[in-house]
């Protein structure tokens, strides 16, 4: 049976040199810590808790919040969106049915754009897989009902498109 | 140096002590007594209270929160109305516990913060005992905790409690070590064990403070203490015992209602213990800080000498507190290293160092 390899014994001074210098570094690591951690306590403005109910009327939701999905509409209420039906594919709970129609001259265009936020995840994938960049996340969130009914939404204001 | 005037010093008794012993001289003994009990009693009841609000303030501002806001202004009622729904609520006593050990033990911590308060130097001549040893009386008397801390975990009948009560009986028995020796150092270079005579021994200048006086060491021994008392307070980083990610609360799991208050109001009280320690022994207790500049050590000097001592305090607790909120906990052998392999040595490496400054004459 092979005995365990045991290197060289460290002799004591670089033991103590060792020690040293972990209890210097370990000192100065915890202090850039404190550092971080009285930033953020002298800066309340970076504090991001909100007063909800109190400051209902001029809450702003962060950028990144995904709300009820959108459509985005222009100044003539016109949008962008083809009809091409590849969010309703993306959409991995059949939350969203792109139903087109024919306009005068005979091309598809989008008819209904119907959207149902009972089904919606708010996963973000409809927008990512938007070729036309034509849909968004909203920033409401109160978006709470007392009938099932009114979840299912149209969202296309205009018949057709670009 | 400037000394205080001899009046200021002793005896040890204050105007409304003075104005019962005048206007009952029989009984002054007892009434006396039974005020500086009642008065005690208060501040242990309502302290944890305000330091339970500002721990919960400072914690959220640390972390770019707001904390509690709703419960009066900015909160302030917030952990009276905690309090208050803990008391209302049912006591479960877990099956196959030992009931009378399972009601002690929340007992033991809370009378031991009291015990400990009463040797606390508030002022010049609010203490209510000063007794020669009063550095031994406030390390027994700690003491007193682990035991309640152990006690709640065995008789439980739950593992989790038990392991986090072994868990903090070994870290606060060896924490309180390197504690003893820090006090160790402060009675050394003092020459006196009563905490007023420690806080008299620092009068002058800010800079015979015993955190500046001893030049370099001092400043040492102070953040020793302030590592070695978080550990023996049982808070992050050292807050293996509770440990709420891996023991479901440690040794207070299966407590709830007042014996659950009663636990984490001793808490509290003891970390204001601890840090009114560290303010007596470092920061000149009720001292008021002098610069040796005239106008401002007059106007300084008039502002009575609990003020000082609450200011220093609180900035202590301010410590205790920066550090919970910005290091991550520590592992229990990491913990163990720390003390034993990098503290105790370090210490004893400290007083020896503080005997020789003391022997070459080389404080401030």
């Amino acid at each position: 049976m092979k005995t365990r390899q045991v290197g060289d014994k460290e002799s004591l001074f670089h033991f103590w040199g060792r020690y040293l210098q972990k209890v210097a570094t370990g000192l100065v690591s915890l202090l850039s810590g404190m550092g971080v951690t009285i930033r953020y306590f002298v800066s309340p403005d970076k504090i991001i808790t909100q007063q909800y109910p109190e400051n209902r009327e001029n809450l702003q939701m962060m950028a990144r919040f995904r709300g009820h999905l959108a459509m985005i509409h222009d100044e003539n209420n016109q949008h962008r969106c083809t009809g091409c039906g590849i969010c309703e594919k993306a959409c991995p709970n059949g939350t969203i049915s792109v139903l087109t129609a024919k306009d005068l001259a005979g091309r598809k265009v989008l008819g209904r754009y119907i959207y149902r936020l009972s089904q919606c995840t708010l996963c973000n994938l409809c927008i990512e897989s938007c070729p036309f960049g034509a849909i968004s996340m909203g920033r409401d969130f109160e978006l709470a009902t007392y009938d099932r009914q009114q979840l299912t939404f149209i969202l296309n204001k205009t018949q057709g498109g670009k | 140096m400037n000394q205080l005037p001899t009046e200021k010093i002793f005896p040890v008794h204050n105007s409304i002590g003075d104005l019962v012993r005048h206007l009952l001289p029989g009984s002054a003994e007892y009434v006396n007594g039974f005020l500086t009990i009642a008065s005690l009693l208060l501040v242990v009841a309502l302290l944890p209270v305000f330091l339970i609000w500002l721990e919960r303030k400072v914690a959220a501002h640390f972390q770019a929160r707001l904390g509690p806001m709703r419960v009066g202004y900015h909160g302030l009622l917030q952990s009276t109305a905690d309090g208050l729904k803990l008391i209302f609520k049912e006591v479960l006593v877990p099956e196959g516990a030992d009931r009378f050990v399972f009601f002690l033990a929340p007992i033991l911590p809370a009378s031991a913060t009291f015990l400990v308060m009463t040797i606390l130097p508030f002022d010049h001549h609010l203490q209510v005992a000063d007794p020669a040893g009063g550095v031994l009386f406030a390390l027994g008397i700690s003491g007193l905790s682990i035991l309640g801390i152990l006690l709640a975990g065995w008789s439980s009948n739950n593992k989790y409690s038990l392991l986090g009560a072994m868990r903090s009986g070994a870290q606060m028995v060896s924490f309180e070590i390197s504690l003893a020796l820090i006090m160790l150092l402060i009675v050394m270079v003092t020459g006196t064990a009563s905490l007023r005579e420690i806080v008299l021994s620092q009068q002058g200048t800010i800079l015979d403070w015993w955190i500046f006086k001893l030049p370099f060491l001092g400043f040492i021994a102070f953040m020793m203490y302030m590592i070695s008392s978080t550990a023996e307070l049982n808070r992050a980083p050292f807050d293996i015992s509770e440990a709420e990610s891996e023991l479901t609360g440690g040794f207070a799991t299966e407590y709830s209602g007042i014996s659950f208050a009663m636990f984490f109001f001793a808490e509290f009280v003891n970390m204001f213990v601890s840090a009114g320690l560290a303010a007596t022994f470092f920061l000149g207790g009720f001292l008021a800080p002098q610069f040796g500049i005239g106008p401002i050590d007059a106007a300084f000097d008039f502002i009575p000498g609990f003020v000082w001592f609450f200011c220093k305090t609180f900035l202590v607790i301010f410590l205790y507190m920066w550090f919970r909120w910005t290091f991550p906990r520590l592992r229990i052998d990491q913990l163990m290293y720390l003390e034993w392999k990098m503290l105790l040595p370090a210490n004893l490496v400290l007083l020896m160092g503080a005997g020789f400054f003391l022997a070459m004459g080389w404080t401030l």
